[in-house]
């Protein structure tokens, strides 16, 4: 894992004494709310429906033990003894009271974390694939590259006030787990025949009002180039992006506006004159920081464990977990294990901070110390024994975060919706709650197979409804809360924006909706080894339009 | 516009004049103006004895203007709203791309929580209205980063660190 050196550690000690003046000249009535809010937001404090809300940055969402015991502890002592981990691998607190927020930060500061740029019209926290550094797929570790972005986007004085927020994902492995065609810019790691470091580079993809896939400028852009390419994107379109209209800011309509051809022209242009000069990415500096994150000393171990092979024999919930929760790790006799935070009827993404010191714990002793955070707001403890994985899902059960559903239909990412958000139109957390009772049976579950559904509760589309295999959006209408149900949406490599079906369905009626969806499928699939994701590409919308609206 | 400029720590009385659009240049000193007028007079800019200033507003590309730097001894970048962070682009393209050492100022929604952003853009002087800002200026009150994780347009007057190429230390 990274670790603050003094620079590091000076670094957010000054930040957070700049953010502690700002806050006490709010406080004393000398800033407006107005003129704040910018200065906060800089900070990843918001102003929700019922408090102040604090986003604590989880940078490329990964955590140590240490660290997810330091958000227990503020949970307990500032919140209401639980966070919420969001899909930008981030944790947010929703009941926080402003004047506390500094004394947070200073705490947060100790174990070398922060919350800066996690909201704001900035360059906001980096994300990576959730695997990286474990998985069996990757080239090489995307997170050191992660780390450098982070470096150099934080407080950089030319991109601290760009036309709207703006988005940087970062993977290693060609089955894409960070979503890079749906970010402002993406970063697809590879290795050329020379055996030298790249990145394809993908620009302009978003999800939000306007869904767009990314457009990939350059397949192949050499590792030295890294900063320099991004300072050029960055500079075109803090230059040229548009400032007129908050909803077609984001660098998606400047590329669509402009054209493919002509932005990469742009860019092109402006990277000309940045290419072999301070940003330059060196080898040496690269190793240096990847050193890092070197893989943990994990002993060497048969592939197979027998022990972990008789006691899924016994134990059918620990065979399903197994083939659910745990991924294949690039150290033989180790495992990927994912913690669902989708227990039947829970909030997506919430952990108590009992279960964050539990599971800390378990990190420490099994998991070498490491921690990861997904998207999909899962934890993972990416270094697992094959052997320890009976007594860690034994010990998860007894927290109730047992759940073996990674993946399947009540793994359900959602927003905080209505409940929270001052932006909201609906409610998302308790249609997942519904959803989630709804299709509580396992073997159903295991039944439906693979499916991802995702819920915002605005257009603003902070639950990934866009590129959900079901995506359900929050709309209002005529002050009632409807949802908007789109389908065939993906994140992954094969990304696509899902298609809206028809009109919206009720709160009362969009669970049954969801399960014609699914029961549609069920009888449509070519075979019980077809997701629905395929089935539905290969159908199209009609038989489940079909289903849903003609009776 | 004030009667002061921000630089170097102090407050310095301004000697630049700005006529508007319909004010006739003054026949010498330092005398700066906007794009348009900028690129329509540039031949009786020249030839006055005095130095040149160009006033740029968000928006209004350097096409025009980089052709007269040799001249140019004053840009000036307004900032209509604080939050819309162009001119700092600009600015940084003056410094790196075209190497302009003339006096580069921001001037407009200029406040206290953006100057070191400011400043290690490569702007060199700030014309501030604003009243808490200027009182924060003048008392040293203004509490700002000194360490940064990228090299800006500010590299004289930044130190390095020993360990990694893009960390800067300013004062
Ligand atoms: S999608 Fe809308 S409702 Fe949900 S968190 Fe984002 S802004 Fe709020």
């Amino acid at each position: 894992m990274y670790r603050y050196d003094e620079f590091d550690h000076a670094f957010v000690q000054e930040r957070v004494a700049e953010f502690r003046d700002q806050v006490a000249r709010r406080l004393s009535g000398e800033l407006t709310e107005d003129q704040f809010k910018p200065l906060r937001l800089m900070n990843g404090v918001y102003l929700q429906l019922h408090a102040y809300m604090l986003r604590i940055a989880i940078p490329y969402g990964t955590l140590s033990s240490r660290q997810l015991r330091r958000l227990a502890h503020i949970g307990r002592v500032y919140d209401r003894d639980f966070g919420h981990f969001t899909t930008r691998q981030n944790l947010q607190f929703n009941w926080i009271r402003l004047e506390d927020v500094p004394k947070i930060l200073e705490e947060l500061a100790e174990v070398e974390m922060h919350a800066i740029q996690t909201s704001g019209n900035c360059i906001r926290n980096v994300t990576a694939d959730h695997f990286a550094g474990a998985a069996a797929d990757e080239v090489a570790d995307p997170r050191p590259y992660a780390e450098i972005l982070r470096q150099w986007s934080s407080l950089h004085p030319e991109f601290s006030f760009l036309p709207r927020k703006f988005k940087v994902a970062v993977t290693a492995a060609p089955h894409d787990r960070a979503a890079v065609q749906v970010h402002d810019i993406g970063l697809h790691l590879k290795m050329n025949e020379k055996g030298d470091r790249g990145f394809a580079v993908w620009v302009g993809g978003g999800q939000g009002r306007t869904p767009m896939v990314a457009k990939k400028v350059r397949d192949f852009l050499p590792e030295a180039n890294l900063l320099a390419y991004c300072e050029a994107i960055l500079r075109v379109y803090n230059l040229e992006g548009r400032r007129d209209n908050k909803y077609k800011a984001r660098i998606k309509i400047l590329v669509h506006e402009m054209g493919e051809a002509e932005i990469t022209r742009a860019v092109e242009a402006e990277f000309a004159t940045l290419q072999g000069k301070a940003l330059t990415v060196s080898a040496p500096e690269v190793d240096r920081i990847a050193r890092y994150f070197a893989l943990p000393d994990l002993k060497a171990l048969p592939a197979v464990s027998e022990a972990y092979e008789a006691a899924k024999r016994v134990d059918p919930a620990l065979a399903l977990f197994a083939k659910r929760n745990v991924h294949p790790h690039k150290v033989p006799g180790y495992g990927i294990l994912t913690i669902s935070l989708k227990p039947i009827g829970a909030p997506p993404g919430d952990a108590t901070s009992d279960q964050m010191g539990a599971i800390a714990d378990l990190a420490e002793r099994y998991s070498a110390d490491e921690l990861r955070v997904s998207h999909e707001q899962n934890l993972v403890l990416p270094h697992v024994k094959l052997d320890d994985i009976p007594v860690v899902f034994a010990q998860l059960q007894k927290i109730g975060l047992g759940s073996a559903n990674a993946g399947f239909v009540t793994d359900i990412i959602a927003c905080p919706g209505l409940d929270f958000c001052s932006l909201a139109n609906a409610r998302s957390i308790p249609v997942a709650q519904r959803l989630s009772e709804r299709f509580a049976d396992i073997d159903r579950q295991v039944d439906i197979g693979d499916l991802k559904i995702k819920i915002s509760g605005c257009i603003n589309a902070c639950g990934h409804h866009h590129v959900g295999h079901i995506g359900i959006l929050g709309v209002d209408r005529k002050g009632e809360e409807f949802y908007q149900i789109t389908l065939g949406g993906s994140g992954d490599e094969t990304c696509s924006i899902g298609e809206i079906v028809g009109p919206g369905f009720s709160s009362d009626g969009i669970v049954d909706a969801v399960e014609t969806v699914i029961e549609t499928y069920l009888k449509l699939r070519a075979s019980a080894d077809e997701p629905f994701l395929a089935t539905y590409r290969r159908l199209g919308q009609e038989p489940f339009k079909e289903a849903l609206y003609v009776r | 516009m004030s009667d002061d400029v921000f630089r170097d720590g102090a407050f310095h009385a301004e000697t630049w004049s700005f006529p508007k659009d319909d004010e006739k240049l003054p026949p010498s000193g330092p005398v700066a103006v906007g794009k348009a007028r900028f690129l329509i007079e540039i031949q009786a800019l020249r030839s006055r004895n005095g130095e040149i200033g160009v006033v740029l507003t968000p928006g209004e590309s350097l096409d025009g203007i980089v052709d007269h730097l040799d001249r140019i001894t004053l840009v000036a970048l307004r900032f209509t709203r604080y939050s819309d962070g162009r001119p700092y682009s600009i600015a940084r393209i003056l410094r790196d791309r075209y190497d302009y050492k003339g006096e580069l100022r921001a001037t407009g929604d200029v406040l206290r929580d953006q100057v070191k952003f400011l400043l290690r853009a490569g702007f060199d002087t700030l014309d501030v209205a604003h009243a808490g800002t200027r009182e924060a200026l003048r008392s040293g009150a203004v509490v700002a980063m000194t360490h940064h994780y990228q090299p800006a347009s500010a590299e004289t007057s930044e130190g390095r660190t020993s360990t990694a190429p893009w960390r800067r230390v300013s004062s």
